[in-house]
Order: structure tokens, then C-alpha cells, then sequence
């Protein structure tokens, strides 16, 4: 159980950055629900890992946060993205596409095609 | 870098913990009010919608402790828990925690206690800058069974010269007195070579120490005083530097005080504590004439060239050895076997002391075994009394090594309070205690309880509960669930496992409490038959008092320098004392025939050349000599075998005369009769006359030397024809040892008003203190034989109703079936004597280990004495059987019909 939410803790953080990359301060539950809107049912997640993440990613300088209203009124957490957190998300895109197209030529290649 | 970033992060999140966590509990009750509003604008009923935003949300509390475990420190956490926990059980258990504490408190306690004198004895290093370099030097004749001859002068250039050595001095212990100004005062002085300062690598704090290249011949007339001489006899005078001191009649002149910290190196506290150092030479009056074969009765410390250590030097000196005998053939006999022996420095202070003291430490160490043994034994008793409330945590998901990590907590607390403890009482008793220290041990005003001590307490209480508390604690998390959750009500049983590791506990205390009860034994049985041995001389009603002639740097000006001089002295002060009232007898002698008054270090050992034996003599024996007035044997007792005592008619102008005991007959006149005969002193006395000296009586052997032998060899010469400096005055008769001594005083100083008085002593004083060490570590190893006892004696108890209580059920069926009370009292008691029984059988075995290892230790004793074993393990029994006797009482007396009913 430990090593899945490690690997989901892994893209989850990405996703989290480039949400806030896309669509500026954002609370925490506006994070949860464009995850959710963009991955659909396929990443069932609880949504209440997010808040340690949040709080991970915040101390190590990612993010930064600060109290605001919410669109009804409510007192809620705004997330932004930090310059570190740009160039954080920058480098881990680049990975990410890296690790992404190493998998996929894995995939490509067939038997046959091997000398 | 990237590990370490994340642990700081860690720490300050453990200490923020509470700011991160409240904040999460925000943030997803925020969540789950947007969630709940979303889901109802979608059409739920409010229970659904808030129903699926949790479900949506997941286990918060779960998703929070996780974060907490994974961003805190959870260990250090946990431990502040435990800790916590481990506080409020004990609290919860006074009786048992202060059992365990008291146990743990006497154990460690009195282990630091002895530590703490080991430590300043053993593994204090010498005040002194690098002090591995200091040796001491000893020459031996094994081949006539002489040790610590001294050396000749030449010898002492030749080692200097060896490049073995930095610097080398010789030094010589004796009394100076102070006149001048008021009451002649006797001061602890010390004759040194000028180099004896740069030996010790110390400076003064006033002035200057002597010039290590200063060549006077003899007494150069520079003294070195002590900080606390300065300041207790000459009222800390600021420009003292310079003046000039009357010693012994000679002009001192002051140049350097020595720093308050400085403390001497020497055997005793008296050496150690020296006041007055004065440089000589050794080659001029009042010392012998430099010649290669003249050895001088002083000791020898050197140090060492820098990097070389005592084994390579020692390597080094034996090639020296061989080279000088090949040089000098004449003056190196082969039957005398000559070689030199170096000894750090250090371990020649300590001396003998050193197998007391770890003698005292081993014993001390198994009370300490068996307090951690008996603690242990405790732990697993409650552990079986814990068993539900470790099962039922385990049922409710606790993973075990928590538990394990939580019930070592809790004994590893009970231990180190324990320790704590101990190591308080033993600061709060500690001057309480050092009056219980002998005064002959060396080093004693080191002892000190300093951070080194606490340390190693602490260490001792952490190590002892790590070893003793970790078996528990998983002896006691190793369940059977449903076993012991279905035993409702019932006072479970604890594991097989677990009760077979309690009886072997026991055991083990059994054992280790019979080797220390027969170690102590052994040691009373010593220490008894030192005490009553035959002394050979009566100490009773006697007393000494000391007094010393001057002893002037040039003969000519002594008043005493002759015997015959000295004789008009001694007469009229003995006459004078005599007339003291209740003073029956008195006599006079040197220091060195005070009966067990002395030290090894101060014999004076004077060649013996047997005449007619010249030629097998060519390396004479060395032989004990002291010089006593003829009515020294009769004042002490001494039994007459052969010839005669000395008499009047006995004077320096009439053949020398001398009186040996039966072992110096023994020894050098083998089926002979030694009186009559004529033996040549070489030497220190030879100077003053070198005649023959005829042996005219011989007295049986006595223990003036050693209260373990008799039979040292022994020969007195006469006082009023050998002169000496050094005296002690006898007194036989009911004297008020209080008032006598100023009596004496002002009779000595009507005949010479600059001779100092001291050291007023009753034998039976000085019997008293030469038996100090071996009472002492006496004493100590009974004390802890008997706290062994005791402990192991409450092990069993415990143990026993502990098994009572298990059986309970068995003993009460039996009754019920008609079993006779008696025989439940006989099934109990067997049981503690078959616990007994093997406890003794393999204690046996470890004493027999362990007195074979201290029968340097014994006297007159055996080390397998039957007596002492047989003894010791009928008590070992008798108190297992007593401590059985009382639960097994509790058994027979149990009422079958409540104890069934109540299961």
C-alpha cells in the first residue's frame, strides 16, 4: 500500500504544480476538483491526501500559501506557484516527457525488430 | 546534504507538529464543507451529500497520522510517549517501582562507590605533564633474593648518560626539623637530586625550582617548600624567596614555593604531602663516597625520552646491564644476578593496593549482577501480572515491537532512575564514607566524585538496563492472545518461557551470592587469624613517640656524631621519661625497629659479610638491621632463645655486638650456632666503623616486620654503639596516651630544646592501621556478601509465591482431594530447594574459580578450606528455605472452596 501511494505521491505532486502553473492561486480544493475534472474517473485518489502533499510541497519551497475568501465567501488556503516551484515543475516535465518516451519506445519495439 | 535537509525540516515539523496538523484538520474540514455544498447544489439530500464528500475525502485521520509519522519524528515522539506512559505506570505501581529503584540505587550506587576509588587510584593519570614518560627504577640481586638495592652513584651517572632517560633523580623521604622560631617543628622533607623537578616537568610559583645542572657535590644548601608550608609556618610571606630557613641545624635558603596544586609523588600520604625538598648531590657528606659497589639507599624516578615507551626502554636498559657487568666484573658478581627493573610510575604508587581494589571491585560488580538479576526477575513477574493488558493492546491492532519499545522504556527509566539515585545518595554520603576509607591508601585525597563518575554511572545503569530490561520486554509481548484473553478474571500465567527464564535467574543470584559469600569468608578467616596470630612481642600497654636528631650537611658540626655522644642523650632522656608517672619501662630505638610501624620502602638493608665466608660472599645478602637500646627487647616482649641480650658494659670503645633473630640464623647459619660468630657490615654503616661485629644472642622469631611472616630475617645492633637520627621512644605502663605526649616533649627538650616531638602512637594503633587495607576490603566484601544475600534471598521469596500463586488452582484441587497439608508445605519447599540446590551447585563451581584467583590475597587459610564452602552453602540454603518458607505457609493455608470459586 505504502509503495502505490509513493509512486501516486510522485505524479500527484506534478499534477498539483502544473495546476497552479495553468491556473494561478488556487485553494486546495479547486486544486482537487481540476484533478479530478482532467483525469476523470481514472485516478481514484482520496482527495484528502492532497493536504499533507499541500503542506510537503510548501515546506520544501514549491508552493506558497496564504489565507483569502473563496468565491462564496469562505475563508479557505490559497496556493501559488513559487519561482522554485516553476523551475521545479520545469525540470520535472522534462523528466517526466523523458521517462514517458524511454516507456514508450519500450512498447514500440516488437521481436521481430530486435537484430 | 539532501538527507539532512529533509531531517531539519523533520525536527522543526516535530517541534511545529501540532501548527501542521491543526492546519491539515482545517484545511479538510474546509474541503469537506465546498464538498457538501457541491454535492447538494447537484441535488443530494444533505446526509448523502455529506456522506459522499467524506467518502470522496477518505480517512482523514488516518491520512493525518500518516503524515505526522512520515514528516515528524515519530521515534522521538513515540519515546516522549513512552516516557510519559512509562512515568505514569510507575507512579501507578509505587511499591514495585521503589523496590526496583532502591534495588537498582544500592547496586549502582555502590559499584560507582568503588569506582570512584579505583579511578582515583588506577586510572588517574599522575598530575603531572606527560606522565607515561615517568618510571620509577628499581636494581634487584635475585640471585641473593634482594630487591630494590638502590644504586651506586656511578650506576646512577651511567643511566643518565644512556640517552634512556630525559633526566633521572634520586630522592629520600625522612623528617627535617624546622628551629628558630618557637616550638621546634618536625617537617615532612625529601633529599632529591637537583634534576627531581625537571623529572616531575613542574615549576614553581614563586621563585624557581634547583638547576638540573647544578653539580654540588653535596647539600647545596637550596630548598624548595610546599604552598601549604608557606603559608601554614611562615604566614604566606610574600618575598620568603631568598630568606634563609634553619633545617636541622643547617643554614636552607628559600628559592621557590611550590604551587598549591602541586602535590609530591610518593607511597604515602605523608610523601605525598612533603614541605621542605633540598637538592644534594649524593657524593659528598653526609652521603657515602661515589664508588661503583656503594649503593645508596634511595629511591629512583626518571622520564623516559619522549616517544619511548617503558617496554622498549626496559629493552634498552637490559643491553646496559650486560655491557656495565662485562665492564665492571668485580663489581657485578654473577651469583648476584644484578638487573634493573623499570616501572611506570603510576602502578609503583599503587603498589600492592591494586588486587584489593579490583578484588573490590569484582565483588562489588556481582552485587551489581545480582541487584540487575533480582530487578529482571521483578520485570518478568509483572510482565505475567501485565499479560491482559498486553494482550488486549495487541488485539486492538499495537504492533509488537511498539510494545517492546514501550515496556523497555519503562524499565530502562526504572533502571536509570535507579542509577540517578544511587549516584545521589553516594554524593550526598560521600565525606560520610571516606572516613570509612583507610589512610594507607595511596592517592586517597584524589577521590573525588567528578563528571568521570557520573558517567560512568550512568553508563552502568543504562548498560545494566538494556541487558536486563530488553528480555523482558519481549518475553512479556510474546502472547498467546487467545490463551491469555480467555482466562478471564483469572491471574494469568505468564509463559513457559518466561517461568523457565525466572528460575534460571534465581539460580544464577543464588550462584553469584555464594561466590561472594565464600570470597568474604575466605577474607574473615584471613583477616581472624592475622588478628590473633602469636605476635611474638606484647604491643599491649606500650606507645611509641617519634623524635629526630639533627642531621647536619657537615659532620663536623653534629653534636650527635658519635655514639657516644648520642649516648649521654638517650641516657639522661630515658631516665627522665621513666620519672614520668605511670611510666614502667621505656627504651629506645630508630624508627625503622618500630614493630609493624613501617613501610617496605624504609627498611634499612645493610650487606652481611659472614667472616670466614668471605669468598662465597664476594655478593653478601642483604639483611633487615635495626639499632635498639638494650631494653628495647624487653620493653616489647621478645623471647631470648641463645646467648644474651645487649648490656651497659656494651659501648662504642668495646667489641660491636649484635643480636639476630632465629631466622637470620636459619638462614645464614644453617645447623650452626650462630652466636659467637663474626659477621663484617659494609655500607651505609661502614663508614662509621667498619669493624667486626660478633652475633652474642638470638631471639625468636617475632612479627615486627610482617603481621603474614615471622620469619623475616633480622639483625639489631646496639644504640649506644651505633649512632642513628631517626628515634622512637617506648613507653610500657598505663599512660594516658593523650596527656603523655607533652610530657615526653618537655622531658626530651629539657635535655635539648631543638629536638622535635611527634607521632605519639600505641602499637596496638600501629597493629591496627598495618591490618587498615586488608579490614577494609574485608569489611567491603562481607557487606556486599551480605546485600548479595539478602537480594538473593528475596529473589527466591519472589519467585516461590509467584509460583504459589500459579498453582493455586493445582494446590487447592489437591486439597480438595484430600492431600495433607503437609505435604503441600514439603511440595513448596522442595520446590525452593531444588532452586537452592542448583543455585549452590553452580555458585561451587564459581567459587572454587574465584578463591583460587585471590590466594595471594589469603592468609592461613586455604582457598579450598572445606569449612568455609560447607558454612556458606548451609546458609545459602538455610535463607532459601526461610525465604520458601513463608509462601509455602501461604499454600497450606489456602482454602480450597474460595480459591476454586474464585477461578
Amino acid at each position: 500500500m505504502k509503495q502505490k501511494t509513493d509512486v501516486l505521491q510522485g505524479t500527484l505532486a506534478l499534477m498539483v504544480l502544473k495546476t497552479l502553473d495553468v491556473l494561478g492561486t488556487q485553494h486546495g480544493w479547486g486544486i482537487a476538483r481540476r484533478i479530478e475534472q482532467i483525469s476523470g474517473d481514472l485516478l481514484a485518489v482520496n482527495q484528502g491526501t492532497l493536504y499533507p502533499l499541500l503542506l510537503k510541497l510548501e515546506n520544501e519551497g514549491s508552493i506558497a500559501s496564504e489565507w483569502g475568501a473563496s468565491e462564496n465567501n469562505r475563508r479557505a488556503r490559497f496556493y501559488r506557484l513559487t519561482a522554485t516551484g516553476r523551475k521545479q515543475l520545469q525540470k520535472e516535465t522534462r523528466d517526466w516527457n523523458q521517462t514517458a518516451a524511454i516507456i514508450a519506445r519500450f512498447f514500440e519495439v516488437k521481436a521481430e525488430d530486435l537484430p | 546534504m539532501r538527507f539532512l535537509r529533509r531531517f531539519f525540516i523533520r525536527l522543526s515539523n516535530f517541534a511545529t507538529g501540532t501548527r501542521a496538523d491543526q492546519r491539515l484538520r482545517e484545511e479538510m474540514a474546509e474541503h469537506l464543507a465546498l464538498q457538501t455544498e457541491e454535492n447538494l447544489r447537484a441535488g443530494m439530500s444533505p446526509a448523502e451529500a455529506r456522506r459522499q464528500a467524506a467518502l470522496k475525502l477518505g480517512a482523514a485521520q488516518a491520512i493525518r497520522e500518516h503524515h505526522n509519522a512520515e514528516q515528524g519524528l515519530p521515534l522521538a515522539e513515540n519515546l516522549l510517549l513512552d516516557i510519559r506512559y512509562a512515568f505514569r505506570m510507575l507512579l501507578r505501581s509505587p511499591g514495585f517501582s521503589l523496590i526496583v529503584i532502591a534495588t537498582m540505587a544500592l547496586g549502582v550506587g555502590a559499584t560507582t562507590a568503588i569506582y570512584s576509588v579505583i579511578d582515583a587510584t588506577l586510572l588517574h593519570p599522575l598530575p603531572y605533564p606527560h606522565p607515561n614518560e615517568l618510571v620509577r627504577i628499581q636494581a634487584n640481586l635475585p640471585g641473593v633474593g634482594a630487591h630494590d638495592i638502590g644504586f651506586s652513584i656511578p650506576e646512577l651517572r651511567d643511566l643518565q648518560n644512556s640517552g634512556i632517560f630525559q633526566n633521572a633523580s634520586l630522592w629520600f623521604f625522612g623528617t627535617d626539623t624546622l628551629t628558630g622560631s618557637g616550638q621546634p617543628t618536625r617537617i615532612a622533607g625529601k633529599s632529591v637530586s637537583p634534576t627531581y623537578f625537571a623529572v616531575l616537568g613542574v615549576h614553581a610559583q614563586l621563585g624557581r625550582t634547583f638547576d638540573p645542572h647544578d653539580a654540588t657535590p653535596g647539600f647545596n644548601n637550596e630548598v624548595v617548600i610546599s604552598d601549604g608550608f608557606w603559608k601554614r609556618a611562615l604566614g604566606a610571606d610574600p618575598h620568603i624567596v631568598g630568606k634563609t630557613l634553619r633545617v636541622d641545624n643547617d643554614p636552607a635558603l628559600v628559592v621557590g614555593v611550590m604551587p598549591a596544586s602541586f602535590r609530591d609523588q610518593g607511597q604515602t600520604n605523608e610523601q605525598v604531602g612533603t614541605e621542605l625538598w633540598a637538592a644534594t648531590g649524593f657524593i659528598a657528606d653526609p652521603s657515602s663516597p661515589p664508588v661503583r659497589g656503594t649503593r645508596t639507599p634511595y629511591q629512583t624516578i626518571a622520564r623516559l625520552q619522549p616517544g619511548l615507551s617503558p617496554a622498549e626502554a626496559q629493552g634498552r636498559i637490559d643491553a646496559l646491564v650486560a655491557s656495565l657487568k662485562k665492564q665492571y666484573p668485580a663489581d657485578y658478581p654473577s651469583q648476584g644476578a644484578w638487573t634493573i627493573h623499570l616501572t611506570p610510575l603510576a602502578e609503583s604508587l599503587v603498589g600492592n593496593v591494586r588486587q584489593s581494589l579490583i578484588l573490590l571491585f569484582g565483588a562489588v560488580g556481582l552485587v551489581l549482577l545480582i541487584s540487575c538479576v533480582n530487578v529482571a526477575n521483578l520485570l518478568l513477574a509483572r510482565a505475567s501480572a501485565r499479560g491482559r493488558e498486553m494482550a488486549v493492546r495487541q488485539a486492538l491492532g499495537a504492533a509488537r515491537m511498539r510494545l517492546v519499545r514501550q515496556l523497555f522504556t519503562e524499565s530502562l527509566l526504572l533502571f536509570v532512575l535507579g542509577g540517578v539515585a544511587g549516584f545521589a545518595v553516594l554524593f550526598c554520603a560521600r565525606k560520610f564514607l571516606l572516613q570509612f576509607v583507610p589512610e594507607s591508601l595511596p592517592r586517597l585525597n584524589d577521590i573525588s566524585i567528578s563528571w568521570g563518575v557520573l558517567a560512568f554511572a550512568i553508563v552502568v545503569s543504562v548498560a545494566a538496563g538494556t541487558i536486563f530490561g530488553l528480555v523482558p520486554a519481549f518475553l512479556t509481548s510474546r502472547l498467546n492472545l487467545t490463551a491469555t484473553l480467555r482466562q478471564e478474571g483469572r491471574g494469568s500465567s505468564g509463559s513457559r518461557r518466561s517461568s523457565r527464564l525466572r528460575h534460571v535467574l534465581v539460580i544464577g543470584e543464588l550462584a553469584l551470592s555464594l561466590v561472594l559469600m565464600v570470597a568474604a569468608g575466605l577474607l574473615l578467616r584471613s583477616f581472624w587469624d592475622l588478628f590473633n596470630v602469636q605476635l611474638g612481642f606484647n604491643p599491649t600497654r606500650v606507645m611509641a613517640i617519634e623524635s629526630s636528631l639533627p642531621n647536619p650537611n657537615d659532620p663536623s658540626t653534629d653534636i650527635y656524631r658519635t655514639a657516644t655522644q648520642e649516648s649521654v642523650f638517650l641516657r639522661e632522656t630515658l631516665r627522665r621519661i621513666r620519672t614520668l608517672p605511670d611510666v614502667e619501662e621505656t627504651a629506645v630505638s630508630d624508627r625503622q625497629a618500630i614493630p609493624l610501624g613501617h613501610g617496605q620502602n624504609d627498611r634499612r638493608l645493610v650487606p652481611l659479610v659472614r667472616e670466614g665466608q668471605e669468598g662465597q660472599d664476594r655478593q653478601p645478602p642483604l639483611l633487615d638491621t635495626s639499632i635498639v637500646s638494650p631494653d628495647y627487647f624487653h620493653v616489647l616482649g621478645m623471647t631470648l632463645v641463645r646467648g644474651r641480650f645487649f648490656a651497659d658494659q656494651d659501648l662504642e670503645s668495646t667489641p660491636l655486638v649484635a643480636v639476630i633473630n632465629q631466622a637470620a640464623a636459619r638462614t645464614y647459619w644453617p645447623n650452626q650456632d650462630p652466636v659467637g660468630k663474626r659477621v663484617r657490615m659494609l655500607g651505609r654503616l661502614g663508614r662509621a666503623r667498619p669493624d667486626a661485629t660478633t652475633i652474642v644472642g638470638v631471639i625468636a622469631d617475632a612479627h615486627t616486620e610482617s603481621l603474614a611472616d615471622a620469619s623475616v630475617p633480622q639483625m639489631y645492633l646496639d644504640l649506644y654503639q651505633r649512632p642513628a637520627k631517626f628515634l622512637a621512644f617506648y613507653l610500657r605502663g598505663p599512660v594516658d596516651p593523650a596527656a603523655i605526649s607533652e610530657q615526653v616533649r618537655a622531658q626530651i627538650q629539657a635535655v635539648d630544646p631543638e629536638l622535635p616531638v611527634f607521632h605519639p602512637e600505641t602499637l596496638n594503633d600501629v597493629l591496627a592501621s598495618s591490618l587498615s587495607v586488608r579490614r577494609f576490603s574485608m569489611e567491603m566484601v562481607a557487606l556486599f556478601a551480605i546485600t548479595a544475600l539478602l537480594l538473593a534471598g528475596l529473589g527466591i521469596y519472589g519467585t516461590i509465591s509467584f509460583l504459589v500463586n500459579e498453582q493455586s488452582r493445582e494446590i487447592a484441587i489437591r486439597l480438595a482431594l484430600g492431600a495433607q497439608r503437609r505435604n503441600i508445605l514439603a511440595m513448596v519447599l522442595r520446590q525452593g530447594l531444588t532452586l537452592a540446590g542448583a543455585g549452590a551447585g553452580v555458585g561451587l563451581v564459581g567459587a572454587l574459580i574465584v578463591s583460587h584467583l585471590m590466594a595471594s590475597l589469603l592468609y592461613g587459610v586455604s582457598p579450598y578450606d572445606l569449612s568455609i564452602f560447607a558454612g556458606v552453602t548451609a546458609v545459602l540454603t538455610a535463607v532459601a528455605i526461610a525465604a520458601s518458607y513463608v509462601p509455602a505457609l501461604r499454600a497450606m493455608r489456602l482454602d480450597p472452596i474460595t480459591t476454586l470459586q474464585s477461578g
